[in-house]
């Protein structure tokens, strides 16, 4: 893969004009480099650059040469931006005396509003493994890069994005205690056990998404996109990331079936069976249910329904009702449209891959208008919910987060082609996910409080 | 000590980017802009370990030319080009290059806020020293070539 875009002697030169002056450069007869700012009169269209003999040095006679250009801001107090260089190669020749005029062959350069920072170094990770592989053959011993075990743990799992598990399942505990259901063990073994889930759903992702190659693909990743990339980066190898898939399934299934000896019933086995299969398939053979476009369905059934009324009926030993799942849809709904963005500047690399996610399957406009209609429908099941009386009047404190909706809804068209600027786009989007489900959070805690001190009080529309 | 004249090092001083060079096996110079770090002896450069075709070619062949020309990095209208031979310095690529964090951060304050979060570009903070050892220097005082350069040869003492 180029870390740079290609480049030919012409439109380096091009580049080469935009520069106030030039650094001429060609290798002296001791071998060592020899560099002069000088001022390149520059014709790309002959595909010549003329300059004046530098003063007192010898070039040599019919060699090659090159000019290069290079530019940045000073920024004081914090460094410089703007940066851009570029090189053109040629041989040099004298036209008329005192002037000599390289004739353009090649180029190469980066300009950072061309290819952001960012992408360069992803484009170049390639590089990057060489240069250690060179290092652990030198010096007979694995040599990797490194990060801390904090660091590392952070990236690896992608521990941040637990609040994709915690929000459902806190949800669902506290439901059912509005319900007359609460038991303090299993509560606190659902939330590791979810978490668990999410880990190895998180890690499993990275594994199968390398052995396809769709995460290699990828060249612009952001803090919200693209997978842990530890992988990538020769963090973390592929044997130990496939290990640590299997550590927390493992851990999973362990207390899943410890909840099952506690509280089991018919459907929390069968949420434990969806569950795992919706999981795993998400991008492991043969579902790949995220390559075929399937993904955002899978993580709004897994992190919606399945997370929320698993939790429900933990507590309530296997009893299912209508609020917690009707409770469920928004969230179910908030956590896909945050795939479904993260997925728009994945897009290229996904579709190299294979991977034929909604961003990738669908225009622009449609997926701009896709995710107005998904927010949309999350307000409106909210709306409908309440009036027909299956969530509490205090549920609708989610509603708070519909200017974080339109602020992503905005955000998204002017950002799709450009990463970097869309991932502030998803942070608000990944910050509407969890304030909503706080605040439906935060709904049943006043249900809760109200139900112990002022139980007569009426909470839900027509009961 | 390298005895650089004192304009030439009151320039590396200055400067937030020069343009080193260094050769490649076929014989041709390539040319990176890097921040030049100064130590009163020898000129510094880092390298991320992404951008490390440099280094390759610094190993194979550790004759390389610094040169400082751009006044609006620089704050000066004079010019200088260091040749030099180059060693690179990669023992720990994660940490090593570190013992020039305050020198690089003198030009580059925003460094530090990215080395703390090094979490989101890992590979980028994994760099080699570059250690340049000044052998001879062009000097141009007004900065222009029409007018030929002051050349110092850099004499070193034995070890």
């Amino acid at each position: 893969m180029r870390s740079t875009p290609e480049l030919d002697a012409r439109g380096g030169l091009e580049k080469l004009a935009t520069y106030p002056f030039h650094v001429l450069i060609w290798v002296g007869a001791d071998g060592y480099p020899v560099n002069v700012a000088v001022e390149a009169t520059i014709d790309p269209a002959a595909g010549v650059a003329s300059f004046a003999v530098p003063a007192g040095l010898d070039l040599p006679a019919g060699g090659e040469i090159s000019l290069t250009g290079s530019h940045i801001r000073p920024q004081p107090g914090y460094g410089y931006d703007q940066r851009r260089h570029v090189t053109v190669w040629g041989a040099v020749a004298t036209d008329r005396p005192g002037s000599l005029t390289l004739t353009a062959e090649r180029a190469w350069g980066w300009d950072e509003a061309e290819v952001p920072f960012f992408e360069y170094s992803e484009r170049s990770i390639g590089q990057s493994r060489k240069y250690f592989d060179a290092l652990s053959r030198e010096r007979g011993t694995p040599v990797r890069p490194k990060l801390s075990l904090g660091f590392l743990t952070l990236r690896t799992t992608r521990l941040p994005f637990l609040t994709a598990t915690i929000v459902p399942v806190a949800l669902g505990i506290l439901i059912a205690a509005s319900d007359g259901a609460f038991d303090l063990l299993t509560a606190v073994l659902t939330v590791v056990g979810a978490s668990f889930v999410q880990l190895a759903i998180n890690v499993s992702n990275d594994v199968f998404d390398a052995s396809q190659g769709a995460d290699d693909a990828n060249v612009t990743p952001t803090q919200f996109s693209g997978g842990s990339r530890v992988i990538q980066y020769g963090l973390v190898s592929f044997r130990q990331m496939a290990g640590l898939t299997v550590a927390f399934f493992a851990a999973a299934a362990a207390i899943g079936l410890v909840l099952m000896v506690l509280r089991g019933s018919p459907a929390l086995l069968a949420i434990g069976v969806i569950g795992f299969v919706v999981g795993l398939g998400y991008t492991a053979p043969p579902l790949k249910l995220v390559y075929r476009g399937l993904g955002e369905i899978a993580v709004a059934v897994g992190f919606g329904p399945l997370m929320l009324l698993g939790a429900y009926v933990v507590q309530t030993r296997g009893a299912l009702s209508w609020e917690p799942f009707v409770a469920s849809v928004p969230i179910a709904l908030l956590i896909a449209l945050v795939l479904y963005v993260n997925e728009i500047p994945d897009r290229r690399g996904d579709a190299r891959a294979g991977k034929r996610t909604l961003p990738v399957r669908f225009s622009p406009q449609v997926v701009v208008t896709g995710y107005r209609v998904a927010t949309l429908a999350a307000y409106a099941v909210l709306l409908v919910g309440v009036v027909a009386g299956l969530l509490p009047i205090p549920a609708l404190l989610m509603l708070l987060t519909v200017p974080l909706a339109l602020r992503v809804e905005r955000g998204l068209r002017p950002n799709y082609d450009n990463p970097y600027g869309l991932m502030a786009v998803m942070g608000v989007n990944i910050r509407l996910h969890l304030y909503a489900g706080l605040l439906l959070v935060a709904a049943y805690v006043l249900v809760l409080i109200a139900q112990a001190v002022a139980p007569g009080v009426p909470l839900f529309i027509g009961r | 000590m390298a005895n650089l004249p004192e304009a030439v090092e009151r320039l590396l001083e200055a400067a937030l980017v020069g343009e080193l060079t260094v050769v490649s096996p076929s014989g041709r110079p390539i040319t990176y802009p890097l921040i030049p770090l100064y130590d009163g002896d020898k000129v510094y450069l880092t390298s991320s370990t992404l951008f490390s075709r440099k280094l390759e070619h610094i190993r194979a062949n550790p004759r390389v030319a610094l040169s400082i020309t751009d006044p609006v990095a620089t704050g000066r209208s004079d010019r200088a080009t260091i040749q030099g031979d180059a060693r690179i310095i990669d023992e720990d690529p994660h940490g090593g290059w570190e013992r020039l964090l305050s020198t690089w951060e003198k030009k580059e304050p925003s460094i530090v806020t990215f080395l703390k979060a090094r979490v989101a570009l890992p590979l980028f903070f994994e760099r080699a020293l570059i250690e340049v050892t000044p052998r001879r220097v062009l000097y141009w005082s007004d900065g222009s070539a029409a007018n030929a350069p002051e050349t110092t040869t850099i004499e070193r003492e034995a070890a």
